[in-house]
């Protein structure tokens, strides 16, 4: 389990936007950097991020190695329904990894 | 030019660790235009309505804070469907590619890239009515001093 | 930028309310300059939202290793100094003087060595290796709750013979480059060398986050750097040498707020 930071507020007025930043703990391992002894480090990296909300998906992200290290990545939502939001994270070597973060959103 | 200069470093030090190799592909522009055409699947390209926010002159190119904003109502008839971010001289050019919608609200995505070098950078917006928008930066790349070993 | 939710998010780990004005130091009349001054804008702006910056993902991993029971007398930092949520009363002020002298080894011990030395002799759990990520976690969330406060080294006078063979090495010239640390940090900082900003080389922001590491690390870890930077060799890790020169740097850096954990290129 990476560490991981989402920030978002705790509530929110129905139609209002919000800001959503994320931060995950990953290496991002390029596949083009050599190691000590001149061999090319494997590619470890997150592919995928999505972020699903009120039964689907809101944002969704396909990552590159030239995402720098701990990805940071920032993105809105129109706030509908209280509910919880789910964050994915997927990536290499079988990486898979879901934050959920509660929403409340008033009328 | 600045792989040298790690290059000399390392042979000293018998590492090069820390460093991006830099793999450049023999027509580094021709290929940028090749995945533009992939993305935008041959539909023309046109300039505005996206902002692609970089500093021109970046510190170190391995983390470089980019923001990309794209002017749309972001309505059901009328939004941002995917953005995608690409480059010139780094060894690939995808940097990332964002999947939108009428629920974002606003087409603002912010993140952090890598730099190998001094390049242009490309930043494309493709919208629910088919046309594709952009937006270009230029940035100058300059490397920290030491090669460390760990 | 939600910056009150971001603080919301910190609240539980660090004072609330200092955390976003401590996160950027203020500017002072005598001179002296942290490396954050030395940044770009972009490069500021990581260090100054704790949303964004990349050492806030080991200080969040330090409450956990705080609040969890290890070793064999099962006991977790907790069971001592309170729960992780209230640490940032409990370490207040920690981090501002350390290095500081243990009687147990008569010498002067890092925030790290403490950390350790508190395992070993309280948790009855092994030592943590150094720069190892759980060290570096708890050390960031020590330091971080002295965000903000002067570094304020203790007036010991068993530390003096230690802190001025610190001074010593920083003024010794080493290394195939044969250059001492006053050189280019006393006698050139502003200056450029090879595209970079020489800065003041205050340790203000440790444990930190370099972007040339894309990774937290110690000051041990940066002076090993300097010092392989001149072609020297560099001190082992824990050796009495890098902290007689933490020692040394501390002073120098005496009343300028702490930063942990920072960013920097």
């Amino acid at each position: 389990m990476a560490r991981a930071l989402i920030t978002m507020p705790a509530t929110a007025k129905r139609g209002e936007i919000v800001e959503i930043r994320t931060l995950i703990a990953h290496p991002m391992e390029t596949g083009y950097r050599a190691g000590d002894d001149g061999q090319l480090l494997p590619r470890n990296i997150l592919r995928r991020f999505s972020c699903r909300y009120d039964g689907e998906q809101v944002f969704s992200a396909e990552l590159f190695p030239a995402v720098a290290a701990n990805p940071y990545l920032t993105f809105c939502t129109i706030a509908t329904v209280s509910g919880t939001l789910e964050f994915t994270w997927e990536g290499d070597r079988g990486f898979a990894q879901t934050e959920r973060v509660a929403l409340t959103v008033a009328a | 030019m600045t792989v040298s200069r790690r290059t000399l470093l390392g042979a000293v030090t018998g590492a090069a660790v820390g460093t991006l190799v830099v793999v450049r592909p023999a027509h580094a522009a021709d290929d940028l235009q090749a995945a533009i055409k992939a993305f935008t699947t041959g539909a023309p390209l046109q300039r505005g309505r996206v902002k692609l926010d970089i500093a021109p002159l970046v510190e170190n190119g391995n983390t470089v804070p980019i923001t990309v904003h794209v002017t749309s109502p972001m309505t059901p008839a009328d939004h941002v469907l995917a953005i995608t971010v690409l480059n010139e001289k780094n060894p690939q050019r995808d940097v990332i590619t964002c999947r939108l919608g009428p629920r974002a609200g606003r087409a603002d995505v912010s993140t952090r890239i890598r730099l190998a070098n001094s390049q242009q950078l490309v930043a494309i917006a493709q919208m629910s009515d088919g046309s594709f928008w952009s937006d270009t930066a230029d940035v100058i790349v300059t490397l920290a001093a030491c090669v460390e070993t760990p | 930028m939600k910056r009150p939710l971001a603080l919301l998010a910190a609240a539980a780990l660090c004072a609330a309310g200092l955390a976003a004005a401590a996160a950027e130091p203020p500017k002072r009349d005598d001179g002296r300059r942290s490396g954050f001054d030395f940044m770009t804008r972009e490069v500021q702006a990581i260090q100054r939202d704790d949303a964004q910056n990349p050492a806030m993902l080991w200080v969040q991993e330090g409450a956990a290793v705080w609040d969890r029971a290890d070793g064999n007398a099962n006991r977790s930092c907790a069971s001592c100094h309170g729960a992780a949520s209230e640490a940032s009363s409990r370490m207040k002020g920690v981090a501002t003087r350390y290095p500081a002298f243990d009687a147990a080894v008569q010498r002067p011990i890092t925030l790290a060595q403490r950390i350790n030395a508190c395992r070993v002799d309280h948790q009855q759990a092994t030592a943590l290796a150094p720069e190892s990520q759980e060290l570096l976690a708890l050390e960031s969330f020590v330091a971080m709750q002295s965000r903000g406060m002067a570094i304020a080294p203790p007036r010991d006078p068993r530390l003096v013979p230690f802190r001025e063979r610190g001074e010593k090495l920083y003024r010794q010239r080493i290394g195939q480059l044969d250059l001492s640390c006053a050189q280019c940090h006393d006698e050139r900082a502003g200056a450029r060398l090879a595209g970079a900003t020489i800065p003041q080389a205050h340790p203000t922001g440790y444990p930190l986050y370099r972007l040339e590491w894309q990774g937290l690390g110690s000051l041990q870890r940066r002076l090993r750097g300097c010092i392989a930077g001149v072609r020297a060799e560099p001190f082992p890790y824990g050796t009495v040498e890098l902290t007689e020169l933490e020692l040394y740097l501390m002073q120098r850096a005496a009343g300028m707020p702490i930063e942990a954990p920072a960013v920097r290129p």
